[in-house]
């Protein structure tokens, strides 16, 4: 066994059809724009890169201050700053992918018509490798504040993109949301490939002013190691209630004990972003743990490790259930 | 921009500042005045970002070469604490050369240069370097108290004249720098303009240099996240080069050495009185600056 699994031992992954090289990626607004990890990082040897969340329309974004350290995380908010739909394809696009890098485009709008905008205009092109949706803006259109934060808009946004999208399609669920489970079952029955799980709660955060005579609150989103445990419930609830449903873990993960516990709690892949932020090369260093660790425990994939908790937590739900 | 291991040759207290040494000869090479490093905490889940200091010296040859220096506070924070504690032969996880340098005037010579607090580091670097390139310059230096006026003499040894302003008067005149601008132009014949501080320091030196039709470059100073272009929070609002309106660019890549010119201040710093150059150059998109 050992020594079979040896002979074919891989760090490749397969979400519902996206393949990846390794199971770790570049989480959202995280990977920059294609030029600022050059000489950093082989972005070649990461599994993938999330693009920064594009909206139809330019967004010039939020003023400052836009980040906050707080402990174990930050607090930030870019107001999704982006060169808008068109600008993107024409340049980032190309940029982000040089090299057969594989680019998840995350999109996002606050209506159904700026998704389908969106989707249609990216799902054919060579470059995208899968889209995922960014779901945790303002809804324009119905007047809620957090647009993923209702199953019924869910499965509403996520079929309109996978109905007509030819590459996978993943719905990133917006942290501090009830519900996950719920809200990730709505996606997949609307025809997502797989989820990402969770996006950063809301978060404010208190700077001592640095010269500016005005602001000093970041009012936005919590990131960072501090998110681990949250991001492992939510992981094991929704791959406990949809096995076969391919689930990206997001949110704390910094070490490759980190993404090893995300991948024992059932999801299929993870990815990085506030520790990128401190240690570009920390997407490569996973993979890289994660291999020793598949090879200390001979196990050929890194699917064999997935749900390996799983009957522990089942345990633990069930009796749950039953004294409730 | 390299990343490197790069071991504390020395740490030591320059009046109110905590200066520190290293070595890191892939980074001193390239440095020149105006970047900036970024350096890891230590490990552990605490301090999840980088610092971010200016460089103060970069010595590429000599008993020195190969050398880095960066100073730290005053008054630093809990993480920035730990780098001011840090003794020799530790060793830290440093980025840099980051940024955008100060370019150097090719053809004029009277260079003024005027620093506050720790905007000094940066400034003395960049004196050296245009004293090497056989320019004049004059500085003027601030600082709240004598303590936190960073290193006189040297800027004495650079300069043809320097002007030291505190704000309780405990050295030179007491006042801020820019009270001591108008008379250090008319004397110096100060052809250019640098200057590194506070935005709202910066931000009346470009006043000043635009009233006097002087070409002026600023080092900004804004919370970064990572230091290398990716998160996208250390921006500053600039008038666009080839568009209408303005955009938020990335004061870690694109700065943080500014044409002052361009800079949108009152929209940055936000003191809520827009000045009418602000709002004729803004021409917002449907979402723009929508804070979510």
């Amino acid at each position: 066994m050992s020594h079979a699994a040896r002979a074919t031992r891989t760090l490749a992954v397969d979400l519902g059809g996206l393949v990846l090289p390794t199971p770790v990626m570049i989480a959202a607004g995280c990977a920059g724009s294609g030029r600022e990890l050059s000489g950093l990082v082989d972005l070649r040897r990461v599994g993938g890169i999330v693009s920064r969340t594009i909206t139809v329309d330019e967004r010039v974004g939020a003023p400052v201050p836009r980040i906050s350290e707080a402990s174990a995380g930050i607090v930030w908010d870019t107001g999704l700053q982006n060169p808008g739909l068109d600008a993107f394809v024409g340049g980032e696009l190309g940029r982000l992918s040089r090299g057969g890098v594989r680019v998840l485009v995350s999109i996002g709008g606050g209506s159904l018509e700026e998704y389908v905008r969106l989707s249609s205009a990216l799902q054919g092109r060579p470059e995208v490798a899968a889209l995922e949706i960014y779901l945790a803006g303002p809804d324009d259109e119905l007047e809620r504040s957090v647009l993923g934060a209702h199953p019924d808009r869910v499965s509403e946004i996520v079929g309109a993109v996978g109905r007509m999208s030819l590459v996978p399609v993943f719905a990133k669920i917006p942290g501090g949301c009830d519900e996950v489970v719920e809200l990730a079952r709505a996606a997949v029955r609307a025809g997502a490939t797989g989820v990402t799980l969770l996006g950063s709660p809301p978060a404010l955060g208190i700077e001592p002013a640095l010269g500016h005579a005005g602001r000093s609150a970041v009012h936005g989103w919590l990131s960072g190691p501090a998110l681990r445990p949250i991001t492992l419930r939510a992981v094991s609830d929704v791959a406990n209630e949809l096995p076969d449903v391919p689930v990206i873990a997001s949110g704390g993960i910094r070490t490759g004990g980190d993404a090893v516990q995300c991948l024992l709690a059932g999801a299929s892949a993870v990815q990085v972003g506030t520790a990128t932020l401190t240690d570009p090369t920390t997407a490569v260093t996973i993979a890289h743990d994660i291999l020793r660790t598949l090879e200390r425990n001979g196990l050929a994939t890194p699917r064999d490790l997935r749900g390996r908790l799983a009957p522990g937590l089942q345990t633990s739900r069930g009796e749950r259930t039953a004294t409730s | 921009m390299k990343r490197a291991r790069a071991e504390i040759l020395s740490s030591r207290k320059v009046g109110a500042y905590q200066s520190i040494t290293l070595v890191a000869p892939e980074i001193a090479e390239r440095a020149r005045p105006g970047q900036f490093l970024a350096i890891a905490m230590p490990e552990g889940r605490e301090f999840v970002l980088r610092r971010h200091f200016s460089i103060h010296q970069a010595s590429r040859r000599g008993g020195w070469a190969g050398t880095l220096e960066f100073i730290v506070g005053p008054d630093p924070g809990a993480g920035t604490g730990w780098l001011a504690r840090a003794r020799a032969h530790e060793s830290l996880d440093v980025i840099g050369p980051l940024g955008s340098p100060f370019s150097y005037p090719k053809k004029l010579t009277n260079c003024l240069l005027v620093a506050e607090g720790r905007g000094a580091a940066a400034l003395s670097f960049l004196a050296q370097e245009l004293v090497a390139r056989n320019k004049r310059v004059d500085m003027i230096l601030g600082a709240h108290t004598l303590e936190a006026v960073f290193k006189p003499i040297d800027a004495k040894r650079l300069s043809q004249t320097v002007a030291v302003m505190t704000r309780d008067g405990s050295m030179g005149a007491r006042g801020g720098v820019l009270d001591a601008l108008p008379e250090a132009f008319e004397r110096t014949g100060a052809e250019v303009v640098y200057a590194a501080g506070p935005p709202a320091t910066l931000r009346s030196v470009a006043g000043f240099c635009a009233a006097h039709r002087l070409p002026a470059q600023v080092a900004v100073e804004e919370r970064m996240g990572c230091g290398f272009g990716l998160c996208n929070t250390c921006v500053v609002p600039v008038l666009r080069k080839e568009a209408p309106g303005y955009e938020n660019v990335r004061a870690c890549i694109d700065g943080p050495v500014f044409n002052p010119a361009r800079v949108l201040w009152d929209r940055w710093l936000d003191t809520g009185a827009p000045s009418p150059v602000d709002d004729a150059a803004i021409v917002t998109g449907p979402r723009a600056g929508d804070p979510r």
